[in-house]
């Protein structure tokens, strides 16, 4: 019952996603200018390490940040919500629909903003080390939907609630994002030796872990009325 | 009288009295110290401002989960009061702790210092908190939201100080340890004191503030019943709770 509910609404979430394209493309465009703005902040054609790590954390959370505010827009304004309680289902297939839905935005944004990232800022050894890059980007991925998921359910009933989803967003995903920073800054520095720092790979997964428990616990009293 | 204000008095003089010993002890009992003189008094405030602001925010996550087992109202006000209280208590800490950091360090702000940086996340965290729960009309609801993200963020504190300790190297002394810290005994009664002296401040300033809380709305229900409904002006937008 569970898992047919999840996989339901995962799907109505990407097959409207398909038909409109509102969300992933305006994310890859706003990573792209991202990348760009940057490129002149910082004035450098090279970026590599630490630089680079930041570079592409901080972009991959802006876009985030957009898909994230979208998130339940549509259930909101048209009546999803009353619909979903109405129904007979377990109430946290949402968060896994709706987790599952913003995962996939965050991969297939990153298939882009990763080689739009290489073309532009030319980081050394990013070919080397793209299996540990893809290890990071796959686990701070979860981090962004769980945490995305949870904030946008508890800011999408405020009134101000394109203001309310960052501000609570940023603080908690910051331990999330030292760590995907710190553990890419190692992977794009001259000299690198391909492997990710397994502090931080463990410190990620333990910090998704602790969300995803949390959320779980605590996301039908988001849905409740 | 309601509940609240039971013991009320009485706490205020305890407090009272354990402030002003604690603060007796620290400026003519406890030595100075041999590096940093007599600023290094700053830090019998400091520590216990940031100790007990952050005990005050996981006991805000306490009482919202009280609250969602039981729905019952007077566990809202206590996680409100407890993380407003706390809040307070730690721009207290940080600013105590930057002047300090100042003074022995050379710098008002030090990124390299684990406990400072997590301190300010866990507080610019928290700042969010009446913010969601102003822009919640619901009163309800208000009450439900405020508590899911009380929980979520209580639990963030400790984990959040463990990531970041994690990314950069040891500059804070350390006072609690596992050893039991390094202060020698005189010092070591000056701080505890002073802890205790803070904590009861804290409990003392969070009675009052449920205190009138409370007052404030019985108040306003007897108003009610003498005047009538058409005497009293709507209540506006809060985030507390009511």
């Amino acid at each position: 019952m569970h898992d047919s509910t999840t996989l339901a609404i995962l799907r109505k979430d990407l097959l409207l996603e398909l038909r409109t394209l509102e969300t992933v493309p305006s994310m890859a465009l706003l990573s792209i200018i991202t990348f760009v703005i940057f490129h002149f902040g910082l004035n450098r054609d090279v970026l590599s390490g630490q630089l680079a790590a930041g570079v592409l954390t901080v972009t991959l959370l802006f876009a985030a940040m957009l898909a994230i505010n979208r998130l339940f827009v549509a259930e909101r304004e048209q009546g999803g919500f009353d619909a979903f309680l109405l129904a007979p289902v377990d109430r946290t297939a949402m968060l896994f629909a709706k987790a599952g839905a913003l995962f996939v935005f965050m991969v297939v944004l990153e298939v882009v903003a990763v080689p739009a990232f290489a073309l532009f800022e030319t980081p050394p050894r990013m070919g080397h080390s793209l299996p540990g890059l893809i290890l990071i980007l796959v686990l701070a991925d979860i981090a962004f939907a769980v945490i995305g998921t949870f904030v946008s359910a508890l800011a999408v009933h405020t009134r101000a609630r394109d203001l309310i989803g960052p501000i609570i967003g940023l603080p908690l995903l910051l331990p999330a994002l030292i760590a995907t920073a710190r553990g890419i800054g190692p992977l794009l520095s001259h000299g690198a030796s391909g492997s990710p720092p397994l502090k931080w790979v463990a410190v990620l997964a333990l910090y998704d872990l602790f969300n995803a428990l949390l959320a779980y616990g605590l996301f039908d009293f988001l849905l409740e009325d | 009288m309601t509940t609240h204000a039971r013991h009320l008095r009485g706490l205020t003089i305890v407090t009272a009295v354990t402030v002003t010993v604690a603060l007796i002890l620290v400026f003519f009992y406890a030595p100075l110290d041999a590096n940093q003189g007599f600023i290094q008094k700053i830090f019998y405030i400091h520590v216990p401002l940031a100790i007990v602001s952050l005990v005050g925010f996981v006991l805000g996550g306490v009482f919202a989960v009280a609250y969602l087992r039981t729905g019952d109202r007077i566990w809202d006000m206590r996680s409100y009061c407890a993380i407003h209280m706390a809040l307070i208590f730690s721009v207290g800490g940080l600013v105590a702790g930057s002047i300090w950091a100042k003074a022995s360090w050379g710098h008002w702000w030090v990124w390299s210092e684990p406990t400072l940086v997590s301190y300010l996340i866990v507080i610019l965290l928290f700042c969010t908190y009446q913010p969601l729960r102003f822009s919640i009309e619901d009163p309800e609801r208000q009450a439900r939201y405020a508590a899911v993200f009380a929980v979520v963020c209580g639990a963030f504190v400790p984990i959040n100080f463990a990531v970041v300790r994690a990314s950069t190297q040891f500059l804070h002394p350390r006072v609690l340890n596992l050893e039991g810290g390094n202060l020698p005994g005189s010092m070591k009664l000056a701080f505890y004191t002073s802890l205790v002296g803070i904590a009861l401040l804290y409990a003392t300033l969070m009675k009052y503030e449920m205190t009138a809380k409370a007052t404030r709305s019985e108040v306003r229900r007897l108003r009610r019943r003498v005047l009538g409904d058409d005497e009293l002006r709507p209540l506006g937008r809060t985030a507390a709770p009511q």
